[in-house]
């Protein structure tokens, strides 16, 4: 994957294969101590202890189509790779909780990306789940969650065009403010 | 900046054309991308924003664009399905950004498939 952003978005996709109704998405960031850290949590069927253990195997998927997953070997990977650290739990009928932690100053660290963008599909293609989107910057936080957007739209969908343009600019302006107006560094 | 005010106007303007608007049926266009690991790697998110893009910018009724997991032949992602009622489905593949605006034109517009696209072109 070329950006973390992309990771994001396919670790997401597993939690609304499990049937989530909430998907929370942290994007945590250190300029100082040069971390990023990058949580899932669904409240989605969850898996048992056993397949929690195999999902960090490549060549283990509950897909029928081929043989292999790359989702989480690839995410974990891309973690470990800048020496930050890598974890998931799970339980059945509970949900499941994705961390990455990512040391921003190796050579090996992927950017970024455009987070907005994997929020804005996530939240646009997938209308009958919730998100909550957290991202902060050295403790500076911004949050959106689509309960309050469903709340002010009513019977507009979250998909309409003129929203979701709505929703990334929103997403935007505010990821800006939290480097102080500066251009995001990662994007 | 952007406000919740603003997100309101939206909403206003919105449900104003969605009363005039009639609902699509069983006549609706469906774009169907794949977003597994194997399409988002590939490149599927630039391609599935210039779809919604491209339509929103053309203003097409009845054309919906959608997602879909690991289509099983990840070596030709990103894949993009085009089902529309009564005709066979056209699978395109290695689509790019680039290609959308051309299937749109010719495919969803004019009912012409970009042949070229296609896997059928690929294979043989």
């Amino acid at each position: 994957m070329r950006e973390l952003s992309l990771n994001i978005l396919d670790i997401a996709q597993n939690s609304i294969s499990a049937g989530a109704s909430l998907i929370t998405v942290e994007v945590l960031e250190n300029t100082k101590e040069h971390t990023l850290f990058i949580g899932i949590y669904d409240n989605g069927c969850g898996m048992s202890e056993e397949q929690v253990k195999s999902v960090v195997d490549p060549f283990y998927t509950t897909r029928t189509t081929r043989k292999v997953g790359m989702g989480i070997p690839l995410f974990k990977m891309a973690a470990e790779m800048t020496g930050g650290e890598f974890s998931i739990e799970s339980r059945l009928s509970e949900g499941t909780r994705v961390k990455a932690l990512f040391k921003t100053d190796s050579v090996d660290y992927t950017p970024l990306g455009d987070v907005a963008s994997t929020v804005v599909m996530l939240v646009t293609m997938n209308t009958d789940r919730d998100f909550v989107y957290r991202r902060s910057v050295n403790g500076r936080e911004f949050a959106l969650d689509t309960r309050e957007l469903k709340n002010i739209l009513g019977d507009v969908p979250l998909g309409d065009y003129e929203v979701s343009e709505w929703i990334k600019e929103y997403i935007k302006e505010n990821t800006d403010e939290l480097y102080g107006g500066a251009q995001n560094e990662n994007s | 900046m952007k406000t919740l005010e603003e997100l309101m106007a939206i909403r206003d303007k919105t449900k104003q054309r969605m009363t005039v608007r009639e609902d699509t049926g069983d006549d609706a266009v469906r774009i169907v991308v794949g977003m597994a690991t194997c399409g988002i790697a590939a490149g599927a998110r630039p391609v599935l924003n210039a779809f919604v893009e491209e339509i929103a910018k053309r203003n097409l009724k009845g054309v919906t664009v959608t997602q879909t997991g690991c289509i099983g032949m990840c070596q030709y992602e990103p894949i993009v399905e085009v089902i529309q009622p009564g005709k066979e489905k056209v699978t395109y593949v290695k689509m790019t950004a680039d290609k959308v605006a051309r299937v749109v034109n010719d495919h969803i517009v004019n009912g012409n498939p970009v042949a070229e696209y296609t896997v059928g072109a690929i294979e043989k």
